[in-house]
């Protein structure tokens, strides 16, 4: 049996080539032995380090804030934080927390009230009922959405829509907590919608097509057994999306202002938690002053909020993994 | 020793009571096997068989799956690979592989022979050229690329892409060449042409080759052997495996009834 | 048999009997499904549109903010805005500052993260084995996913400002920003790493290779295009991020260029917040945030369309 282009072994060519393939085999293995490997050892250990700091970087946020937090609690009694007295600037300074507790709690619950049903709403629409052709052109439409910097949000919410709230709310103040608490709904819309898909969608054809077999409606296929299959998806959503709106800073310090009430009038201007740290670094407060350290508090309960959600949120979305 | 041919020869490989677990799952029970130089050395057996885990321990290609065991010996060239003081890398320099499906990197076709020589430190730019060309040639696919060398791999075909696979091999110039079932994802020509080239392969290297085709192994193989279930029952000159097998388990397995 | 003792044959008249007998319960039925159906049906289709208008709700709304901006900046964003310096006369103001300082900004932030972030990925793609530390690894980048920008501004405030002395400085804000957008950078090469398949590994392998240089050789060109999608992604988010900057105390008025590393400094998202503040005093500044809007947002459009080609053209699929 003759092979192509193979070299006779009676051509002189083949002695010729013998000869440099041993060469060739001999300086290979004259360079692994020499070769000292110790890449093999250094590199995992160059890369383990490279890694390591995300850890150090959660060790130095929770350092930082944990620090200052003591400082702050040394010279402010913990009751004083419960209080709704907060004027850190005047001559007799006040630490009470809860006119910021109460403006973060306020524009969250109105930036829900607007994205969770409009982002089920086309969750539902995206993964259920849209045909793929348009599915293909509305999701990435929508995920542009959420590319939006918060910044331009916090624009809009200020400069078109207050002005038009107060055409119809006459009482609304030029900052308050309505426009951006709605504003903010509509940012996190993409959030709540991919994630309540992607919960919808893994839930096995099967189960769809078996309600569709027996006569139901689409409706009626997703309220009685696709929403209540992927319900831990869809909550685990939601929950990170109220941990998106705690979290958010520029529109709630643009369009809700400042002031320090502890009010539930949402046509008022309401300071969050994230807009208290912002204020207070942009202005004039000294390093080393109590009302320096309050930030560092603030700080501290946002963020132990935020990673409270964030587990709870993990934890759901577990179970909901398990389950297939 | 002496081979088919009756001159001198050495064992290259003499396996000596090789037993291997996945975890706790025993793959190979007692294997004892010595493999003449420069012939061809088929393997047989049905799926699960443990024979590519087998060929997979000669080259220690096992050693990067965390849960495999192994006990007993392997002596390349009279060397355990498993304890001397040879690397890992020079065993695989010696020992090359041709794997079932064929995988070309998404590179040249140069520059996916010429892998091996430069990682081991050849730089030449004519040294690299002289064996690209001289492993396409014992490859049997120089004649088709010449022309294309800087031409992406990935535009070969399936049987194409399986020999400039062997040229890679052949490039580190090893001794043995391990094939796991290398014709398995190809059509009947190229399985041809693959198996001509074996028989040339043959007179300068030694070649263990992995098939689940039993007429594949009768054609090419001057020795076979028969694993099941993790045992090695026979293995003898490939007429006599196939002509007048001595267990019966093989002679089931070559005519068909189980496998 | 039917009654006339003839078998198999079913008579015309028997048939009639038969159906008149089934269809007037049916009949009944029949009706009483029929509006049941229709009534769904058309609460249905009422939920289809319903759940339409949700999807297209937001979709209007951004087409609203854009219009409104675009609008606004008409007439404001021209060449000299682009190249100007700051004035007290809104006409004349420009935002060169902002750009020089976007711009000297990532050139901090890109390779910082690249290099972190790659690193971090192919240890836990490559070298990792099941354990502690990469559990602790995994589980510390999606925390850092999630924890408010404002933070990363009180971290960069104490750690990069003030301990390590670098003032409200490029050099600061570049590193609070990397580790704001880390997470974006590791997770997409670690998906690009994943992509390589198994036996392009193993072939690498078989030829005498070790891990590193199988990584260098093989893993790492294939994973090109999917690490740079994620660069840009984050490269994306930096540059509209404001909290983080603000906190670590980028003031509000910048006159001079910026032209080294430890220089102060402004950026776009920055220069839009305070001009916004300031629309009630100077009704002009609501024109000079719209300009830099679309800026910034043709910043932004770019970007991301080079990443879709990129991801498109070069990611190699096996």
């Amino acid at each position: 049996m003759k092979a192509l282009g193979v070299i006779h072994p009676n051509s002189d060519r083949s002695g010729e080539m013998k000869m440099e393939s041993n060469n060739v085999r001999e300086i290979i293995q004259q360079n692994i032995r020499k070769k000292n490997h110790f890449s093999d050892k250094l590199m995992p250990k160059i890369f383990l380090f490279m890694a390591l700091i995300s850890v150090v970087t959660t060790f130095g946020i929770v350092y930082t804030l944990i620090f200052d937090s003591i400082k702050f609690f040394s010279q402010v009694p913990i009751s004083e934080v419960f209080s709704t007295k907060l004027s850190p600037l005047s001559k007799n300074p006040s630490f009470g927390f809860l006119p910021l507790l109460n403006g973060t709690f306020f524009t969250t619950i109105i930036a829900m009230l607007v994205a969770v049903p409009i982002g089920m709403g086309a969750a539902i629409y995206l993964s259920q009922f849209a045909s793929e052709q348009i599915r293909k052109i509305l999701k990435p439409v929508l995920e542009v959405l959420a590319g939006i910097p918060t910044i331009v949000y916090g624009f809009f919410a200020y400069s078109f829509v207050t002005p038009l709230l107060m055409k119809l709310i006459p009482s609304l103040g030029a900052k308050n907590v309505l426009s951006p608490g709605i504003v903010m709904g509509i940012m996190i819309i993409p959030m709540v919608a991919s994630l309540s898909e992607d919960a919808m969608n893994a839930v096995p054809e099967i189960m769809k097509e078996g309600a569709m077999g027996l006569g139901s409606t689409k409706l009626e296929t997703t309220t009685k057994v696709i929403i209540p299959a992927s319900i831990s998806g869809i909550v685990a959503s939601v929950v990170l999306a109220i941990s998106r709106a705690i979290g958010e800073t520029m529109i709630v310090t643009i369009a809700s202002g400042s002031a320090k009430n502890f009010t539930f009038d949402i046509t008022q201007s309401m300071q969050t938690m994230t807009a208290y740290i912002v204020e207070f670094t942009s202005g004039d407060a000294g390093s080393g002053t109590v009302g320096y350290y309050s930030l560092y508090a603030v700080g501290l309960i946002l963020f132990i909020f935020t990673l409270i959600i964030n587990l709870i949120a993990q934890y759901i979305a577990r179970k909901y993994r398990e389950e297939y | 020793m002496r081979n088919l041919n009756g001159n001198k020869s050495k064992f290259v490989y003499q396996v000596k009571g090789l037993n291997l677990w996945y975890g706790d799952k025993q793959v190979l029970k007692d294997i004892n096997m010595k493999v003449l130089e420069n012939e061809i050395t088929a393997i047989i057996g049905p799926s699960g068989c443990g024979k590519s885990t087998f060929v997979k321990t000669l080259n220690r290609m096992t050693d990067n799956i965390p849960i495999v065991r192994t006990e007993g010996e392997i002596l390349y060239n009279s060397q355990d690979i498993f304890n001397s003081e040879m690397k890992v890398e020079e065993l695989r320099t010696k020992v090359g592989m041709v794997f079932q499906k064929p995988n070309p990197f998404p590179k040249s076709i140069f520059e996916n022979v010429v892998y091996g020589p430069k990682i081991h430190g050849i730089k030449s730019k004519k040294t690299l050229m002289e064996i690209a060309e001289q492993s396409l040639r014992g490859a049997a696919l120089w004649e088709e690329v010449k022309d294309r060398l800087s031409d992406n791999a990935y535009g070969l075909s399936g049987g194409q892409q399986q020999r400039l696979c062997i040229a890679r091999t052949m490039a580190v110039s090893p001794e043995v060449i391990l094939m796991d079932e290398p014709t398995a994802s190809l059509d009947p020509v190229a399985t041809m042409k693959i198996e001509e080239l074996m028989e040339d392969l043959k007179k300068e290297y030694t070649i263990i080759i992995v098939t689940h085709n039993m007429q594949q192994a009768a054609r090419i193989s001057d020795k076979t052997a028969f694993f099941l279930s993790g045992e090695l029952i026979e293995f003898d000159k490939t007429n006599k495996v196939f002509g007048n097998p001595a267990d019966k388990r093989t002679e089931d397995y070559i005519t068909g009834r189980f496998g | 048999m039917n009654k006339d003792g003839n078998e198999g044959f079913i008579l015309k008249e028997d048939v009639k009997l038969m159906n008149e007998k089934m269809t007037r319960p049916e009949k009944e039925q029949v009706t009483f499904n029929k509006d049941r159906i229709a009534w769904r049906i058309g609460l249905n289709n009422f939920a289809k549109h319903l759940f339409f208008l949700s999807t297209v709700f937001a979709i209007v709304v951004l087409g609203i903010l854009l219009y409104q901006i675009v609008v606004g900046s008409i007439g404001w964003l021209d060449w000299q805005f682009l190249t100007n310096n700051l004035s007290i006369f809104p006409e004349k103001a420009g935002i060169k500052g902002a750009i020089m300082g976007t711009l000297f900004l990532m050139m901090i932030v890109i390779p910082i993260t690249l290099i972190i972030g790659v690193a971090t990925a192919i240890y836990l793609e490559e070298y990792a084995t099941e354990g502690r530390i990469q559990r602790i690894i995994k589980v510390n980048i999606s925390n850092l996913a999630s924890v408010p920008s404002v933070i990363f501004g009180l971290l960069g405030l104490t750690v990069f400002s003030r301990m390590l002395n670098l003032g409200p400085s490029i050099l600061a804000g570049g590193l609070t920003m990397s580790l704001l957008v880390l997470p974006i950078v590791v997770v997409a090469s670690q998906e690009a790493l994943r992509s390589v398949p198994g036996f392009l590994r193993e072939a690498s392998y078989g030829m005498g290779a070790d891990k590193w240089t199988t990584i260098w050789r093989v893993v790492l060109p294939i994973s090109i295009p999917g690490i740079i999608t994620g660069a840009i992604l984050s490269i994306s988010r930096a540059i509209g991020e404001t909290a983080p900057l603000v906190v670590l105390g980028v003031p509000t008025l910048i006159m001079k260029i910026p032209t080294g590393i430890m220089d102060d400094f402004t950026v776009m998202p920055i220069q839009i917040y305070y001009w916004t503040l300031d629309t009630v005093l100077t009704p002009e500044y609501a024109y000079l945030a719209s300009a830099t809007i679309v800026v910034l947002l043709v910043t932004l459009f770019i970007l991301n369309s080079v990443a879709i080609i990129i991801r498109n053209k070069f990611q190699k699929k096996f």
